[in-house]
């Protein structure tokens, strides 16, 4: 298995506050990987430092053996990183269909608008948004932003996928949906990570998983292992019952 | 095609002023076709990339000074205009790079003081623009009717300049990817769009009309001092003019200083005591009641008519 993604001590400090401290690990080609940790651990702050949005204090961040620490957002999302955002951020005065063509005029490689328009309609059927596309994206219920934010970044025909939290304030029904997109999307070859607050999720799709907590990686493994991890119950759930119900390998 | 369609109609119908003859009405549209020209270059950075910039005082002013200064120096007026142009172009390159990664207010404020900037250069340096005494312009040596028709047309033309290149830039990759810009930059930049080289590009075409318009006022007018091209309005009223007519559309500026300046001259020659008390109310009338500019009458218009 080839590598694509992968950090070696990578850090950030807010000021005293080490949001993300140390953090290793890779990511290979074609996998889904679930990234999780409780509340504040600094989940999308890493995602920040490794598009860019942040630059990293310390370490380096390889994507596909190239050194892309110090690049810039949109350097890094024409490489074929693609993120969804937890809290969605479409253009709200634009069309759906607008919305999409632009991540396929500007990182999916089309060289003019009209060519970006067909793209965003293949995207949109994929997600099943073929119906909206000539709304504003301001008029989307929140279920269809998060399929939007996905469109758009299947647009930039990316190689590696972080969505962060595209599962939060969805119910049940729309959850399972967004599995079987992800599961879909992973099938075309698109390495992904994914990063999730719900068990349910990260369960059902990862193949291997990385936990976060205070910003150091306290765990990674394949998901029932990381499950049974005493550090891993502990941070979710405190000490005490930790040690009632871990397998006890502090 | 039917933006081409109405620049080219309406230039034509403009350069047919000059047939009446009559000099008060060429100077007025002379005077309106500068301000389409700094309103319609402010949509650029305001309307398109949504960057309230107040630089365009700096720009007017730099650009007569500019060109003023070469003139005196021999260089033929024509090119003094060309030069003031790429002045402009470089200067807000450069003053770009300093302060287009402020946003919102930070932004304004900051582009507010470039203007304030250049004004106590030209003061403190006397030997070269004359400092607070102003600078005199070579005179055109041809009639006084000829100087209001070569003028007028030369502002016509530049206003027409600027608006065709608000078509192009309409309708390119690079207008699109400011109104991503305009409308959530963090987005933009994540969907790979350069954005900080887009709304440089944006500013500089924010820049090199109104720099020109500076010059040719400069050769217009005759003599320049700090105050008449540094003054502040200049800065303001292409961005109530571009509000006024409709933010981000291609003819909005243009309708805007039409608008505003015709308002400006019926109120001043009836209520010359409070022309500026009630100017300021039809503005704030016209803000409160068209948000989105007067554009948006006709648009609704449009669409009532569709059966939906």
């Amino acid at each position: 298995m080839t590598v694509l993604l992968a950090l070696d001590q990578v850090s950030r400090r807010f000021g005293g506050l080490h949001a993300v401290d140390g953090v290793s690990f890779t990511v290979n080609e074609g996998e889904i990987l679930g990234l999780i940790g409780p509340n504040g651990a600094g989940k999308t702050t890493l995602i920040n430092l490794i598009t860019g949005v942040h630059p990293a204090s310390a370490g380096r961040v390889h994507f596909d053996g190239r050194d892309i620490t110090r690049l810039r957002p949109h350097q890094i999302a024409r490489l074929g990183l693609a993120r969804t955002f937890q809290i969605v951020q479409p253009f709200p005065k634009m069309t759906v269909l607008e919305n999409v063509a632009a991540g396929a005029l500007f990182a999916g490689g089309a060289s003019h608008f009209r060519e970006a328009l067909v793209a965003a309609r293949e995207h949109l059927a994929f997600t099943g948004l073929a119906d909206s596309a000539d709304k504003p994206a301001a008029t989307l219920t929140l279920a269809q932003r998060k399929r939007l934010e996905l469109a758009k970044s299947l647009a930039m025909k990316p190689r590696l996928l972080m969505l962060d939290e595209v599962n939060a304030g969805l119910n049940p029904t729309e959850i399972d949906e967004a599995l079987h997109m992800t599961r879909k999307v992973a099938e075309r070859g698109v390495t992904i990570i994914v990063i999730e607050h719900l068990m349910k999720v990260v369960l059902a799709i990862s193949e291997r998983i990385v936990v976060l907590h205070h910003g150091q990686l306290i765990k990674t493994g394949e998901p029932n292992a990381v499950l049974r991890d005493r550090r891993v119950i502990e941070a979710y759930l405190g000490a005490k019952y930790a040690s009632a119900h871990s397998e006890g390998r502090a | 095609m039917t933006n081409w369609i109405i620049l080219i109609a309406g230039t034509a119908l403009l350069a047919s002023l000059t047939l009446s003859g009559d000099n008060y009405l060429l100077r007025l549209a002379t005077i309106v076709c500068m301000y389409a020209t700094l309103a319609q270059s402010w949509n650029f950075i305001g309307g398109f990339a949504g960057y309230p910039s107040f630089a365009t005082a700096a720009f007017f002013g730099l650009g007569a000074y500019v060109s003023a200064i070469l003139q005196n120096q021999g260089l033929p007026m024509i090119a003094g205009w060309g030069v003031a142009g790429l002045a402009a172009l470089a200067f807000a390159t450069f003053i770009g790079g300093a302060i287009l990664h402020l946003r919102g207010h930070y932004f304004a404020i900051a582009s507010l003081i470039i203007a304030e900037m250049l004004r106590e250069i030209v003061n403190t340096t006397p030997d070269l623009t004359g400092g607070g005494m102003g600078l005199n312009v070579p005179i055109l040596r041809i009639s006084v009717a000829a100087q209001a028709q070569f003028f007028f047309y030369a502002m016509l033309a530049l206003a027409a300049i600027t608006t065709a290149t608000a078509i192009i830039v309409q309708r390119s990759k690079f207008g699109f990817g400011l109104r991503c810009i305009q409308q959530n930059e963090d987005a933009a930049n994540i969907l790979g769009v350069n954005a900080y080289a887009y709304k440089t590009g944006a500013f500089v075409l924010s820049a090199v009309f109104v720099g020109m318009a500076g010059a040719i006022y400069a050769s217009w007018v005759n003599y320049i001092e700090p105050p008449d091209v540094f003054d502040v309005l200049l800065a303001i009223k292409p961005l109530v003019m571009v509000l006024l007519g409709g933010l981000g559309t291609i003819f909005g500026p243009v309708i805007g200083a039409f608008v505003l300046l015709a308002f400006e001259e019926v109120v001043w020659r009836n209520l010359l005591t409070v022309h500026a008390a009630a100017l300021g109310f039809i503005i704030v009338v016209l803000v409160l009641f068209l948000p989105n500019g007067l554009l948006s009458l006709a648009r609704e218009r449009l669409f009532r008519r569709k059966p939906s």
